[in-house]
């Protein structure tokens, strides 16, 4: 099987969700020929993710994600964009060259703009107990319920911070699971700081009254300003113990309390998932409100790589409208950088565009406030807490390696194969950063797992295909 | 002004860390400048594959010194740096790759590597895990592995123990040259030293510009690739006739596809991409002798840089007309056979006569370069007819 030809485009989008959907559609009404590529059957995302082949929601009523998912899906299939789902993005090479791999094979796109639009991952601070089975992550949760209709457990407490809290409680009850407590980082002062802004966007606001009334018709204690001290469990999470914290995320010494459950879905948080730029070395700087390391870029998502733009929560947290109108930024920009809009039609459209950003604002940053990063959390994580869970590291190694001259996170991950497991730093990345920071002195100072393609783990069966020996383009021997 | 330092060595990968260790253990007052982090290019992201059936001819013989250090590296760096010792095959799956082992197998054979050629059950034998089209295999119970990433770790501890002055994340900007040795020109101050090593891997060029000298160093950029954690699918170091392809599956599970296949990059950027049609050549290449690797997934590709001399040998004796300087570095397979030619280089400056012959840059230096140098071109033996060597058969 020979490799595969290079299909030329004048735009690659990776990532399908709000914001790599509307920048693949700004840029290809404007004229472009767009390629949008995400590993999903489907575009939409996690936030709109669509369920897969063969399941509907049962009750038949579409909530305002389900809405838009499908208002998604449906413009891209009206649009000029070329539409490959299922397949994951294992290498970027050239200015742009991108290979793909799927079960239906392997395809390489070629184009001479690119936009990053891979969304976010969970940051979740390790806990005694966070890696027993019965434990997932607030965006996960909402993964299992959006595509498979599937609650977490019978009996769940949901922890950590932010607007997910309600949403994935609200979820739990509608599907008919038990919400055992809420355990949130944030005070009531917290939420009361950050109600002008979420009601900033009316209709997320009556999103969310609705998501606290389920939850206070069902009863479900709400225990403010806690978190999670320990899971516990034979062979899976059997119970959940909380403790109050301060605002920084803290333990004040306060009262337990133990709640018997068969699942714990907790998140803190959300990291940009920059992994592109990182690949291609663009520019990036630290921004703890942002999430954590972001892009360097300018108001329309251009990095400081020439032909690659950046967008929605992969390029700077802010949620899935946000993410909507900087991917649109993003695709108008790579057709005016492509010459396919005039000055002034790029104008015009950005304006406007541009307009509609600045109104979310408020809302974000309310929601990011909610969700930042608490530091004495990383500070206080026990030492015989696992924090890289693929490879089995807990703090106290960590600590060694630093003690042993580890100063940057890559040199940790030489010391102690921290982040060398399967879900390639992803899960344990921002903690560890967070804790070499401690001794370093900064996040900066700590740095950044460098970019390694695959994008993604990737079979080997898929990325080599069947082939002959004579197909294998061996290189000349090497001296005798 | 008297030197503050007997040694000033320039990088900090493991010719430049082996240097220093041995010289500050024999009393010798060190210091080692790195701009990174030690062992972090070449030294600690090779493959770390310690075979004799990848190694040039003329290096055999320190090669399998070099193993025999790599194999004690807990008695003499206090660190195992992972390493395995087991078999080592190099396959041949066409009439003509047949041919090509068994002539480099027998070449290799005479300069002391203990490597025959055996039948495809044979090597079935020895790694169960092969390739039903295997033709027939060259075999090597000198061979084996380190875990490439551990050796900063392990030198680092070392060279501390032994009282190295060690500046990491400390960049050189120049040398000059002093009434008693020479200045070494850092952000924050110049540090005087009396003798110096040039230890730069790639960036010996460069490093060589300081004294206006040339050397031409190639730099290839070599990728790698590792598989997640599977099950146990070999035993064995596994290589291609041609060189092309190392292979091995490390003892917690990941499997390390290597081979000199080349990606994009330079000494300036360092490996800046990799090629896809390169990654899926040399991963055919694995799964072809190693068919169960097919159940695995590629975890991470990474590149590193290797450096290499116009005749693809050693840069490592003293700089030409440079009293009190040397040179270590651009060894072929450099990672196995480094720690040895260093500590020959060691036993150089420490003015102990080296059981086996240096590599003298003086064949490698411009006409009017070489001209400076105080001593006779080399005579060592198995440079002579080194540009002979036949590069493939």
């Amino acid at each position: 099987m020979a490799l595969p030809l290079v299909l030329p485009f004048d735009l690659v989008v990776i990532g399908a969700g709000p914001a790599g959907g509307a920048a693949a559609l700004a840029a290809s009404e404007a004229g472009l020929r767009v390629v949008l590529i995400d590993e999903s059957a489907a575009p939409g995302g996690q936030v709109y993710r669509a369920m897969p082949a063969g399941l509907s929601h049962s009750d038949g009523a579409l909530g305002p994600d389900e809405r838009a998912g499908q208002a998604l899906r449906e413009a891209i299939a009206a649009s000029s964009v070329t539409w490959k789902g299922g397949a994951r993005v294992w290498s970027i090479s050239g200015r742009y060259r991108i290979d793909t791999a799927s079960t239906a094979g392997c395809e390489s796109f070629e184009a001479p703009r690119l936009v990053a639009a891979t969304g976010a991952h969970e940051r979740i601070v390790p806990f005694p107990g966070w890696t027993l089975p019965g434990v997932i992550g607030l965006a996960g949760a909402t993964i299992l319920m959006k595509s498979q209709g599937m609650v977490p457990g019978r009996r769940t407490l949901v922890a950590g911070c932010g607007p997910l809290l309600a949403a994935v409680a609200a979820k739990i009850i509608a599907g008919g699971g038990e919400v055992a407590a809420i355990v949130d980082l944030s005070s009531r002062a917290d939420w009361l700081k950050a109600l002008p802004g979420l009601a900033s966007r009316p209709a997320l606001l009556k999103q969310g009254i609705n998501w606290f009334l389920a939850i206070g018709m069902a009863r479900v204690p709400v225990l403010f300003r806690h978190t999670i001290v320990r899971a516990e469990g034979e062979n899976a999470v059997a119970s959940v113990t909380a403790s109050p914290v301060d605002g920084n995320g803290r333990l004040s010494g306060g009262p337990e309390r133990t709640f018997e459950v068969d699942s714990l879905a907790v998140g803190h948080g959300l990291v940009p998932g920059a992994e592109i730029p990182r690949l291609l070395r663009s520019k990036l700087a630290f921004s703890a409100a942002s999430g954590g390391w972001i892009p360097v870029r300018d108001t329309f998502g251009r990095c400081s790589v020439e032909g690659l733009y950046a967008a929605g929560d992969g390029a700077e947290i802010a949620g899935a409208l946000p993410a909507a109108i900087t991917g649109r930024l993003a695709g108008l920009a790579a057709a005016r950088d492509s010459g396919a809009l005039d000055s002034a039609r790029f104008e015009i459209l950005s304006e406007v565009t541009l307009a509609a950003f600045r109104k979310t604002l408020a809302f974000s940053g309310a929601a990011r406030d909610l969700m930042r990063p608490r530091p004495a959390m990383i500070e206080d994580i026990a030492p015989d807490t696992v924090v890289c869970r693929c490879e089995d590291i807990r703090r106290s190694e960590i600590e060694a390696a630093i003690a042993a001259g580890a100063s940057e996170v890559n040199q940790l991950k030489h010391f102690s194969r921290c982040g060398m497991g399967p879900c390639q730093g992803r899960m344990c990345g921002d903690t560890v950063a967070g804790l070499v920071a401690l001794h370093a002195g900064s996040r900066e100072a700590a740095g950044y797992w460098t970019g390694r393609p695959p994008l993604r783990p990737v079979p080997l069966s898929m990325l080599l295909g069947e082939f002959d020996y004579s197909d294998i383009p061996v290189p000349e021997p090497a001296p005798l | 002004m008297k030197p503050a330092y007997d040694l000033g060595i320039v990088g900090g990968g493991v010719h430049g860390a082996t240097v220093a260790l041995f010289c500050a253990r024999a009393g010798l007052k060190t210091v080692l400048f790195e701009r990174g982090s030690l062992c972090r290019e070449a030294s600690g992201v090779n493959a770390g594959t310690l075979t004799m059936q990848m190694t040039r001819v003329a290096l055999i013989p320190y090669a399998l010194q070099a193993h025999a250090m790599w194999a004690s590296a807990r008695e003499w760096l206090g660190h195992d740096v992972g390493v395995v010792v087991c078999d080592g095959l190099s396959l041949a799956f066409t009439e003509r790759e047949a041919e090509l082992l068994t002539f480099r197998a027998g070449k290799r054979r005479e300069a002391g590597a203990p490597i025959s050629i055996i039948s495809p059950s044979e090597a079935m034998a020895v790694e169960p895990g092969l390739s039903e089209k295997v033709l027939c295999a060259g075999h090597c119970k000198v061979d084996g592995y380190a875990n490439a990433y551990l050796t900063g770790l392990a030198f680092r501890r070392a060279l501390l123990e032994a009282g190295v002055d060690l500046r990491e994340q400390t960049p050189v900007s120049g040398i000059s040259r002093e009434e008693q040795g020479f200045g070494v020109a850092t952000a924050q101050e110049t540090v005087p030293v009396k003798r110096l090593v040039l230890a730069g891997g790639v960036w010996l060029e460069d490093m060589m510009a300081w004294f206006g000298l040339h050397l031409p160093i190639k730099v290839l950029i070599n990728q790698l690739a590792v598989t997640e954690r599977i099950r146990p699918v070999m035993r064995t170091v596994v290589g291609i006739a041609s060189g092309l392809l190392s292979l091995k599956q490390y003892p917690h599970g990941t499997v390390v596809i290597g081979g000199g296949w080349q990606g994009v990059g330079d000494r300036k950027r360092g490996g800046v991409e990799l090629l896809p049609e390169n990654l899926v050549g040399n991963m055919r290449l694995a799964c072809h002798a190693i068919p169960a690797l097919k159940e695995a997934r590629l975890a991470r590709a990474w590149a590193g840089l290797e450096a290499e001399t116009r005749d693809a040998l050693p840069a490592a004796g003293p700089i030409p007309g440079i009293p009190d300087a040397y040179i270590c570095g651009s060894v072929h397979s450099g990672y196995t056979s480094g720690p040895y030619i260093a500590k020959l280089l060691a036993d150089r400056i420490l003015e102990r006569e080296p059981i086996d012959p240096l590599f003298p840059i003086d064949r490698l230096l411009a006409p009017q370069d070489a001209a400076q140098a105080t001593r006779p071109l080399s005579t060592h033996p198995e440079l002579a007819g080194a540009d002979e060597t036949p590069h493939s058969l």
